[in-house]
This record gives structure tokens, C-alpha cells and sequence, in this order.
């Protein structure tokens, strides 16, 4: 698959005769286009979040922010994403240590196959665990002779977060890693470094931004996940509430400064995230991005 | 380091000094068939057991139908409308020296970033009568939230990034010798970006569409928010799997789900399989 998410900058042309470029009144028009777009669909959306958190003033917006439920929802959210991401972190080193040092068969089926979770649908992804571990399930009556509860609990919440963010780690890394070859490994196991060595002083420092980078993304989509989480948590207000799964309950009973104001939270997230994102790749672009073109 | 060669002339891997393999393979499939394989192959097991009558009478159902046709024709013209918008602003990106452009490019990201919920509840407020987009809509009759044009809207603002960040990449790597070519042969510039860039570009295009196509038939959060919901008019795939599962009726939820997967899975393979022929054809 493409990576929608891997940018490249390429060397700038700034040089530009007048044949291979579009007159001046089409290169206002395109341009014209495109920020009016971006902008409309884009920047707009994001102002009306923080217009409406705050358009009962700054007092409502904090109160709306430190009221229980709200708390016990930012708790949650965090505690979900603090339990998913390390284990995808953990899984995306593994599989791209298994797939980009070692060549055999089957390799490129299973590269689709940690892609999957990104091709289906979040209500899906939910709908997978209640099927498993729902009453009607197919393990249902003997989690519920033995007591355990998955599904409208915490455990149901990480295992649905961590089906939707699977992929992220793992396709940051295994492309990074296939392009920088084994030379550097080999040369500390003939150093007599031991395979553990190997990985900490020289593998993880060699991708340590392109893991960055992956967490980042793996993160926010963890801390944003509505549909398949939806599906699984059973909506019970200040147990199994995240912050999306929150700020939709607020909205449905009319509250949209309570609403918007979680919500500024969740947008000042995904800001955060962009901010960092673009960073990394102005200042590590070559260390992250493996796919890009030569 | 457990996998030793089956037999002479087959080897499940190739030897190698890098120790790990066993590990992390295992692992990594271990992870895998627990968090995502058991649980899918779950839900087509429990479609199949359904039998074929059964799944048959709930995939013509009317509602079932419509909620298919909405998701996938909504889907469909977001899409369309993201090809065609994306391709501008990737151009204006890859070609353009603007102040703000940093700035721009960063931008497209947003949608990736921003949980669905929060853009759900954004646009809707934004396009309701009464919204600021919305109230300029209304004079000219044309309603947006809680309407199939919402869930359009909604879908353009989620597919977007899928096709610019899969054009830009592509348009980067544009050869501008051969522009400079077919300018000192004579073509204009229209000529030059229908005939010469546009076949270069046409199978980036082509995935970012079918990129943007399968999240906005899968999308749920940011769409319920502003469709209304209606059924027959403005619910979709999603969202009926979801209210099904509310009442209970695991068997239907089941098989639309059946249904979206198996779809999902065809796109999938189309992408890749015009990926491998653009590699083929463009190298």
C-alpha cells in the first residue's frame, strides 16, 4: 500500500522558465483553489472547535473541563493509550526485525496482513471483539463462568485501540529498516556484540526518529479512536467513557460548550501531534522517511 | 533460530548471521493472529454459520441496501471531489513558493490527526442552518447537515489527505527535462500537463482515490454527527451494523459487516494491483 502518510521534499526548483510553469493568472487561480480549500474544509473546522469552547467565556470552558465525568474521561483515554502503545511499539520493532533483516517466504503476505486493520471499517474493528467475547459470543459463557469481564470494560477498550492502531509502528519501521540493510548489525556481531547489543546500540539509535514518528501517529489515533471503541465500551459515564466517546454524549444532550471543550482538548492533541510531525520530518526527514524517492 | 531448512532446495528462509528470527517472528505472528486474525476469522465464521438464506434475506434487505448505496455512493462522489481538489493542492504545494506554504502542507495532515468525534461535531456546527457556513448555504436552498450532502462533506474532510499525500510524493519526482522537451517541441502548456504530466500521475491518483474511497465507506464517527441519520436517506453501512448491534440482532450486524469486509477486500487488492502495474509501467 501507499503511504499516505510519508511525505518527501524533494529539491526545490526556484528556478523556473516560463515554459514549464502555468501563466501568472492560472498559477492565482490554482493557488487560489487550493488555499480556499484547505481553508473551508480544514482550518474552518478547527476554529469552530475553540469558538464554540469558548463562546460562554473562559469560566464555563474550565468548568466544563474539571467537572468528574470529564476527568474520569481524560483519565481513561490515557490510561487506554498509555497500555496500546507500547504494545504496538512493541510488536512494530519485532515485525520489522523479522521482516526487514530477514529474507523468507511468506514475507510479503504478511506485510499485507499487519496493513489490514487500516481497511477496515472502526465499527468493524469493534464489532470483532463483541462477536468473541459478547453474551452471544463465541467465548461469552466461559469468560462469564470465570468471572472475566472483556467486553463494556477497559480491556474491551485497549483490545479495540489496539486493533485500529496496529499498523502504525510496524509500517514505519519496516520500510525505514529494509532500506538500511544489515551492513551496521553485522559489523557489531563480528565486534562480538550479542544480538540484544546489536539491537540497543545500534539498530534502535539508527531509527530512533522514525519510531518517534510512528508512535506519534500511533498515539493520536489511539487517543482519537471513536467508532471501534464505541462499539465496545458500553458508554457507562465516568467508567468507560473516553474523551471521543465523551465529547458525543455531551453533544447529544445539547452541552456544546461542555462538547467543544473536551473536544478543544482532543484538537489541541491532534495540533500538538502536527506541530512535532512536521518537525521531525523538516529535521530527520531522511531518517523517517524510507519510501520516499531517490 | 529455530527454523532449520525442511528439506535441500526449500528453505523457509535464508540463512543469516542476525540473530532474532525465531523471536521476533514468533512474536510477531503470535500478536497478530491474537489481535486481529482470531477475531476477524470470528466474524466470518459466525457469517458463515448464518447459512446462505439467511445472509441472503438480510443482504436485500431494504434498509441493509440503502445503507450499502449510501456508504459507498457517498464515498464514491468524496472521493471523486478529493481527486480532483487533492490533485490542486498537491500541484500548488509541489510547484508553488508561497508564504504559508509550510504551514499549508502541514494543514493536510489535520484529518489524520483530528479524532473523528471532534470533526464530526465541528462540521455539523459549521453547516447547520444556523452555522457559518450553513447560514450562507440556506438562501440558495441548499441544505448540508442532516443531509447526504453531510456525510459528503464529511468524507471530502476525511478522504482528503489520502489523495494529496499520495499525488505529492509522485508529483516530486516529475521529471522536468521532459517538460522542457515537449515545451521546446512546441506543445503549450495545457498540452504539456494533459498529455505529458497527467499519464505520469494518473496511477497515484488512482490509489489516493481508492485510498480515500475505502476510509470513507468504512467512516463512522465523523459522519453520524452531521447525516441526520434518517433510514433509507441518510444512514449508513456503519452505522446500521451499530444499531443492529443494539438490538441485539448479532446476525445482522454480522453479515453487513460480512458484506463491507468483503468489499473492502476487493478495493485492496485493486489498489495493490495498480500499484504493482504503475510500478511496472513507470518504474
Amino acid at each position: 500500500m501507499a503511504d499516505p502518510e510519508i511525505k518527501s521534499y524533494g529539491p526545490h526548483h526556484e528556478s523556473q522558465s516560463a515554459a514549464v510553469t502555468e501563466s501568472r493568472p492560472v498559477r492565482w487561480v490554482a493557488m487560489g483553489i487550493a488555499l480556499a480549500f484547505l481553508a473551508v474544509f480544514l482550518l474552518l473546522p478547527l476554529i469552530v472547535v475553540f469558538h464554540e469552547a469558548l463562546t460562554k467565556g473562559i469560566g464555563a470552558y474550565t468548568e466544563a473541563l474539571t467537572s468528574p465525568d470529564t476527568r474520569s474521561a481524560i483519565r481513561l483515554t490515557l490510561l487506554v493509550a498509555a497500555i496500546s502503545v507500547p504494545l504496538n511499539v512493541i510488536f512494530g520493532i519485532s515485525a520489522a526485525w523479522a521482516i526487514a533483516k530477514f529474507e523468507f517466504k511468506g514475507k510479503a503476505f504478511l506485510t499485507t496482513l499487519i496493513d489490514l486493520p487500516f481497511s477496515v471499517s472502526p465499527v468493524i474493528s469493534g464489532l470483532v471483539y463483541v462477536l468473541l467475547f459478547g453474551a452471544q459470543g463465541l467465548l461469552g459463557a466461559w469468560l462469564k463462568a470465570h468471572g472475566i469481564v472483556i467486553l463494556f470494560a477497559v480491556p474491551g477498550i485497549v483490545l479495540a485501540t489496539i486493533f485500529v492502531t496496529f499498523p502504525f509502528v510496524a509500517r514505519e519501521l519496516i520500510p525505514l529498516m529494509q532500506e538500511q540493510g544489515n551492513g551496521d548489525e553485522e559489523a557489531a556481531l563480528s565486534l562480538g556484540a550479542n544480538g540484544w547489543q546489536a539491537f540497543w546500540y545500534v539498530t534502535l539509535p539508527n531509527v530512533k526518529w522514525g519510531l518517534l514518528y510512528g508512535v506519534l501517529l500511533c498515539n493520536a489515533r489511539a487517543m482519537g479512536e471513536f467508532g471501534a471503541v464505541s462499539v465496545v465500551s458500553g458508554h457507562i459515564r465516568g467508567l468507560t467513557n473516553t474523551m471521543p466517546l465523551h465529547v458525543e454524549i455531551l453533544y447529544n444532550e445539547y452541552n456544546a460548550v461542555g462538547a467543544f471543550a473536551v473536544a478543544s482538548l482532543l484538537a489541541g492533541l491532534a495540533l500538538v501531534t502536527l506541530v512535532l510531525k512536521t518537525l521531525l520530518e523538516m529535521r530527520y526527514g531522511a531518517e523517517i522517511a524510507a519510501t520516499r524517492g531517490h | 533460530m529455530t527454523t532449520a531448512p525442511a528439506k535441500a532446495g526449500w528453505r523457509f528462509r535464508q540463512p543469516s548471521v542476525i540473530p532474532g528470527f525465531g523471536l521476533t517472528l514468533g512474536f510477531s505472528l503470535a500478536y497478530l493472529t491474537l489481535i486481529i486474525l482470531i477475531p476477524l476469522s470470528g466474524l466470518v465464521w459466525r457469517s458463515a454459520a448464518l447459512g446462505w438464506t439467511d445472509f441472503w434475506a438480510i443482504a436485500v434487505d431494504r434498509r441493509t441496501l440503502n445503507a450499502l448505496k449510501i456508504s459507498f455512493g457517498t464515498a464514491f462522489l468524496a472521493a471523486a471531489i478529493n481527486v480532483v481538489f487533492g490533485t490542486i493542492v498537491a500541484w500548488v504545494l509541489v510547484r508553488y513558493r508561497f508564504p504559508g506554504r509550510r504551514i499549508a502542507d502541514a494543514m493536510v495532515d489535520l484529518p489524520f490527526a483530528l479524532p473523528t468525534a471532534v470533526a464530526g461535531i465541528a462540521l455539523t456546527t459549521l453547516y447547520a442552518p444556523n452555522g457559518w457556513i450553513g447560514q450562507l448555504l440556506m438562501p440558495l436552498g441548499i441544505k448540508v447537515a442532516y443531509t447526504p450532502l453531510g456525510i459528503v462533506i464529511a468524507l471530502v474532510f476525511i478522504g482528503l489527505p489520502f489523495v494529496v499525500r499520495t499525488v505529492q510524493p509522485i508529483m516530486e519526482e516529475l521529471d522536468r527535462e521532459v517538460e522542457e522537451a515537449a515545451a521546446t517541441l512546441g506543445a503549450n502548456r495545457f498540452q504539456i500537463i494533459t498529455r505529458v504530466l497527467f499519464p505520469g500521475l494518473a496511477p497515484a491518483i488512482v490509489t489516493g482515490f481508492s485510498l480515500a474511497f475505502a476510509r470513507g465507506v468504512g467512516e463512522y464517527g465523523s459522519v453520524i454527527f452531521i447525516a441526520g441519520n434518517l433510514p433509507f436517506k441518510s444512514e449508513i453501512a456503519p452505522l446500521l451494523i451499530v444499531i443492529r448491534l443494539e438490538e441485539y440482532n448479532y446476525e445482522a450486524a454480522t453479515a453487513i459487516a460480512a458484506i463491507m469486509l468483503a468489499l473492502s477486500f476487493v478495493m485492496l487488492l485493486v489498489v495493490n494491483l495498480v500499484q504493482t502495474w504503475s510500478r511496472k509501467r513507470y518504474g
